[in-house]
């Protein structure tokens, strides 16, 4: 059983919940972009949460079944058709030999993300079968998805299981504009006061440098008292400011280790509300503390694990 | 040593501000101190020059039991004394001008030969720092100060895999065609990451690595490619 790639789109890279305990060789994480939507795709089709999936950016996207399965959409609001009628996203979908399923532009964040039952079975590349194509490492061949390519699945026997969909008071709203709470922290302390509150109080847009290593802002210049510092770990999430005072928001697949200032990072859940805006979205900035966010965090796994689909008549 | 927090999951211990084998083998001591909890509540560790990032799973642990975690692992390494554990690797480099289109440049504003340069080069052994910018791309350091040169002003668009690269004090080898501005001095053809092949890298931080000028031919029959234009 396979899904041949008819049309990757705009950007289309099979991605699992990332790479992890390889940061020693340089290899940076990789992931969904959106890790809540990566995982009810695949908890609509009762994978595991992490099962592999393709994320798409923007749109675009054209499979071909060859065999009998089930996919789920979500992430992005974009239209959904199969063999040219509309589907929704957010719900299990049979697809049976020979169906064409097509993805259109997203009109409402940018991040999609398509998983199938079971998961795709792609050989692991240390550890992962994450895209980071930077790297030339994981996916198919270490690229991003191309028309041709064929993604092994399990065929299955019975689509007999009621569907599932996410409750509309469940599925996440995408925004023009976020707020990113920020743990601060690294060099936080060679901001000024002044600097602080010029970057905590005003707003600034995503530029159209924006992808899955880094969201860089424009906005009103955020000065730092040093130039550059002995390379160190970045996290994800972490706000780099180089000299002109523009903020950069290193992202999955961001490199290891880097010598800009850092003001600290944003939450993880903030995090995949800005991989949801495209160029132009506004961006503002919150003050929070390390166990605010872990308690932030604790209380997001609680409601995502209480959270239930529901059968669809 | 100081700690700071990073992000969410991610706290970075500081142990100076300058570069020093001294405080590269601290980092390697409390890095191996926390190697066994990588994969449980610790996700990954960043060493680099004078820090080391220590990223955990905050679903399983929080900062405040990463911070006894760190400082255990402290207690137990300044007991014992730092034994440079690391091996030394040798990495032949082809220093013909065909594979340097820096070198006659830098030799030139560093007042000497090329040859002098090579055998300034060659001469040192470099400790592995730090690992990243690109997978298998490590930072070696410090080379002489006469040899030492800053990046160039517009940074080429293609650097060829293998390429010897110098800038400031730093020197390292670049695994794989990408876009760089170091200076470059000579070719290794040593794979310097393969995904295929155990270990992966030839290197790791903590090692001592030191160069080994190998003529053309030798550069040809260990697998190295020339290819013309670099840059």
């Amino acid at each position: 059983m396979q899904i041949e790639i008819l049309s990757p789109g705009i950007l289309s890279l099979i991605q699992d919940a990332g790479r992890f305990g390889q940061h020693a060789i340089g290899l940076t994480s990789g992931g969904p972009m959106d890790p809540t939507a990566f995982k009810w795709a695949n908890r609509l089709l009762n994978n595991d949460q992490n099962a592999t999936a393709i994320e798409t950016t923007v749109g675009g996207l054209k499979i071909k079944s060859h065999g009998t399965t089930r996919v789920a959409i979500t992430g992005a609001q974009v239209d959904v058709k199969i063999n040219g009628t509309r589907q929704p996203q957010w719900q299990s979908l049979d697809l049976t030999m020979g169906d064409e399923l097509e993805l259109g532009y997203a009109t409402n964040g940018c991040r999609i993300y398509l998983a199938v039952a079971g998961g795709f079975k792609i050989e692991k590349q240390f550890s992962s079968n994450s895209t980071v194509a930077r790297e030339g490492v994981g996916g198919l061949t270490g690229k991003s998805l191309a028309k041709g390519d064929k993604l092994d699945c399990h065929a299955l026997i019975c689509q007999a299981d009621a569907h599932q969909s996410l409750p509309q008071s469940l599925r996440p709203e995408y925004n023009d504009s976020v707020t990113l709470r920020v743990i601060p922290g690294y060099q936080q302390a060679h901001f000024s006061d002044h600097e602080k509150a010029m970057f905590f109080q005003n707003e600034f847009k995503v530029s159209e440098l924006c992808d899955r290593m880094g969201y860089r802002l424009t906005g009103p210049q955020v000065s730092c008292d040093i130039d550059g510092i002995l390379s160190e770990g970045i996290c994800l999430g972490a706000i780099q400011v180089p000299k002109d005072g523009q903020p950069i928001i290193l992202m999955n697949d961001r490199q290891t280790i880097g010598g800009y200032p850092k003001m600290g990072s944003v939450l993880s859940l903030d995090l995949a509300n800005l991989a949801q805006l495209t160029q132009g979205g506004s961006v503002k900035f919150e003050a929070i503390t390390i166990d605010d966010a872990h308690n932030l965090l604790a209380l997001a796994q609680h409601k995502f694990e209480n959270s239930k689909a529901e059968p669809v008549a | 040593m100081k700690i700071q927090v990073a992000g969410e999951n991610a706290l970075i211990l500081y142990f100076g501000d300058a570069v020093s084998d001294d405080v590269s083998q601290s980092i390697q001591n409390v890095a191996n101190g926390l190697s066994r909890y990588v994969g449980g509540v610790l996700i990954d560790m960043v060493p680099s020059y004078a820090s080391l990032m220590v990223i955990f799973n905050p679903l399983l642990t929080d900062h405040l039991k990463v911070r006894q975690l760190i400082r255990e692992a402290l207690k137990n390494t300044s007991q014992e004394k730092a034994d440079g554990q690391g091996s030394v690797i040798t990495l032949p480099a082809y220093y013909g001008l065909d594979a340097a289109p820096d070198l006659e440049n830098l030799a030139e504003n560093a007042g000497l030969s090329c040859q002098q340069v090579i055998d300034i080069h060659t001469a040192m052994q470099y400790r592995v720092y730090a690992i990243g910018f690109a997978p298998g791309f490590a930072y070696l350091g410090e080379v002489d100060a006469r040899i030492a040169a800053p990046r160039l002003a517009t940074p080429r668009k293609k650097v060829p895999k293998g390429a010897v690269a110098i800038a400031d004090r730093q020197t390292a080898v670049y695994p794989a065609v990408s876009p760089g501005g170091w200076n470059l001095i000579g070719l290794c053809p040593v794979d310097m990451f393969n995904p295929k092949a155990k270990p992966t890298m030839p290197v790791q931080v903590g090692d001592k690595v030191q160069f080994k000028s190998i003529e053309r031919e030798e550069f040809l029959s260990l697998g190295g490619q020339l290819i013309n234009g670099a840059g």
